[in-house]
């Protein structure tokens, strides 16, 4: 009796359950366009205004080592015995060193072998890590314990000292052979987190639901695997590259690096090093740029982090 | 425990046998005999003779097997180029100076490193905070040389406080420390800071406030101890921090130090005297890795639980 009158009451109608406002399958139109993972990490990185100025920096640095030391017109090499040890002037900016070579473009052109070898290293290294890393994790069981032993070995011997003793049992100072050295065992972190980072996604419950959904290995491995390590692996070079800087320059500095003529930063501020408390203008521009450089790197790198790590955001 | 240790020890001396094995036949692959690359024109028949003398002549795998014997025996050969110097009397002589360098500035850049990190994540987004942050990440980035540059010339040049160069006195030792504890100072810090904030996010610190615990109590009960366990993994990054800083420090204030020695023989090409530094090298490297590992051990039961099984 109380249903039947309660029914009567509301008298309730089907024009009652229609959607108000949106057209019928409203729901399923975007308010914002989608932003893919890339287009969201580009965003993220140019909001944060220190790494941005990192970058800029660093493009100014490198186009300098391209262009300033064509521009100037004055070559790296020339010696002028009657403008020895000159404090920075109009005519020669950053001065002149004790056989009178202009620092100027002396400084640019050593920036030319710092940051290839910082970059060229870098790459080596992501390269190596990646292919020993992946293969690693690929394979997995035996192999992968022996592979991961043999890194294991290789990264209980301090970095430097195998950089020194390379660089000391090949004996010629080229830029190739420098690089060499450094990555010869350079390459044992970037793989190890390579592996790490593959079998963690590989264990990850959307690759599991992929797999059960029947998406094939190779599209697992082109939409999940790839690009989840990508950006881990960027960040990770991003770092490295300060390293390879600072590495070129203590061997230059401590002479087993790029030999004369030749120069790069690390070889400048050694040459500086004996003139230090009477001509400090010769250490100065070098090691301002040395500096300048593996900073921005790294405030480029937690930019990158922050912008292509979802995880790790704060 | 102390089968985790045993363990422990056996892989770093077989790591140790590696390295020795892959450096003695490294450097017995540079091309011309050790002899003739550090003097020139010297007679062939003299240089028979030296190369006999010092057991070159004999076939390389013969060299390897005495120079394992003589380094069981704790013999590390000899300078080629100073003869009758041995390593080891190199090491005896010049590893204290080093060591001592070293020591301290580890010790300062812990001690400082860790209280500046605890400082900067208690006082998070506070000014006090950017500026230790902004001084760690200069510290971090700028090498070690530049430092010493700028110290060098603005305490002895501009404000002559402190002697150029040298050792001896405590006075010398301020600079060279200062500047080699720039880099473990601000990795502690940044390290710690980070590690202490992830712990403030702890459950534990919430039900400590939660029952009125003291803001000291918390920091040095639960804040600290928890939070400098992982810094303990680090040990192994600053020592060999402290090999690089010794060899570019040592040079530039001209500390008697094994840095420098080192340096030294690599310019000299004295080559047995380079292997033989750079097997004490390594040895204290893995050495100052398996102290950690045990600290680690000692202080996470999880770690030697899984190692075990």
């Amino acid at each position: 009796m109380e249903e039947q009158n309660r029914a009567q009451e509301i008298a309730l109608s089907p024009q009652d359950f229609a959607i108000c406002g949106e057209e019928a399958g409203g729901a399923d139109l975007l308010a914002r366009k989608p932003v893919t993972y890339w287009q969201d990490a580009w965003r993220r990185f140019f909001a944060n205004k220190l790494a941005v100025c990192a970058l800029v920096l660093l493009c100014v640095i490198a186009l300098a080592t391209i262009f300033a030391p064509l521009l100037s017109g004055q070559s790296p090499t020339a010696r002028n015995l009657l403008e020895r040890k000159q404090w920075p002037s109009a005519r020669h900016l950053f001065g002149t060193d004790e056989l009178g070579r202009d620092l100027f473009v002396r400084v640019w052109t050593g920036g030319r072998v710092s940051i290839a070898i910082g970059i060229g290293g870098a790459a080596i290294v992501a390269v190596v890590g990646c292919l020993y890393g992946g293969l690693a994790a690929y394979f997995g069981g035996k192999v992968d314990m022996l592979m991961m032993r043999i890194v294991e070995v290789l990264s209980s011997v301090p970095h430097l000292l195998v950089v020194i003793m390379m660089s000391v049992v090949l004996e010629s100072s080229s830029i190739p052979t420098l690089l060499f050295a450094m990555t010869v065992t350079g390459w044992c972190p970037i793989a190890r987190l390579v592996r790490s980072q593959m079998l963690q996604i590989s264990r990850s419950e959307y690759v599991t639901a992929a797999k059960i959904m029947g998406v094939s290995p190779l599209k697992i491995v082109m939409r999940h695997m790839i690009p989840n390590t990508i950006s881990v692996i960027i960040v990770a070079i991003t770092f490295r590259i300060p390293g390879f800087i600072f590495g070129e320059a203590f061997l230059s500095y401590v002479g087993l690096g790029v030999q004369p003529p030749n120069t790069s930063w690390g070889a400048l501020a050694s040459a500086a090093q004996n003139s230090l408390l009477y001509q400090p203008y010769m250490m100065f521009f070098p090691a301002l740029l040395i500096a300048l450089t593996m900073l921005s790197f790294t405030l480029m790198g937690d930019g990158l982090r922050d912008a292509l790590d979802p995880k790790l955001r704060r | 425990m102390t089968k985790f240790i045993v363990k422990r020890i056996f892989y770093m001396l077989a790591v140790l046998f590696c390295v020795v094995t892959i450096t003695f036949f490294l450097v017995h692959s540079i091309p011309g005999d050790p002899i003739s690359s550090m003097v020139e024109d010297l007679p062939l028949e003299t240089r028979d003779l030296y190369l006999e003398k010092y057991g070159f002549d004999q076939p390389i795998f013969l060299q390897y097997i005495k120079f394992i014997k003589q380094l069981a025996a704790g013999d590390l050969g000899q300078s080629l180029r100073y003869p009758g110097r041995r390593v080891v009397d190199i090491v005896k002589n010049y590893a204290p100076v080093s060591g001592m360098i070293g020591g301290l500035s580890l010790l300062i850049g812990f001690a400082a490193g860790i209280v500046l990190g605890i400082v900067a994540a208690l006082k998070r987004n506070q000014w006090s905070d950017r500026v230790i942050m902004v001084l760690a990440l200069l510290g971090t980035t700028i090498p070690t040389f530049v430092v010493a540059a700028v110290l060098q010339y603005a305490l002895t040049v501009t404000y002559p406080l402190f002697p150029t160069t040298g050792f001896g006195t405590a006075k010398h030792l301020v600079l060279p420390v200062a500047c080699m504890c720039v880099g473990p100072l601000s990795s502690y810090a940044r390290y710690m800071r980070s590690s202490v904030l992830d712990v403030t996010g702890q459950d534990f610190i919430l039900t400590a406030e939660a029952k009125g615990v003291s803001q000291f109590r918390i920091v040095t009960r639960h804040l600290f101890r928890n939070s400098f366990l992982p810094c303990v993994t680090m040990i192994c990054t600053s020592v060999a921090g402290i090999f690089s800083g010794s060899f570019i420090i040592e040079s530039i204030f001209a500390i008697p130090g094994l840095g420098k020695y080192f340096i030294s023989a690599i310019n000299d090409r004295d080559y047995s005297v380079v292997l033989g530094l750079n097997i004490i090298f390594t040895g204290v490297y893995i050495l100052s890795v398996l102290i950690s590992d045990i600290l680690l051990a000692m202080i996470d039961p999880r770690i030697r639980l899984t190692d075990e099984a």
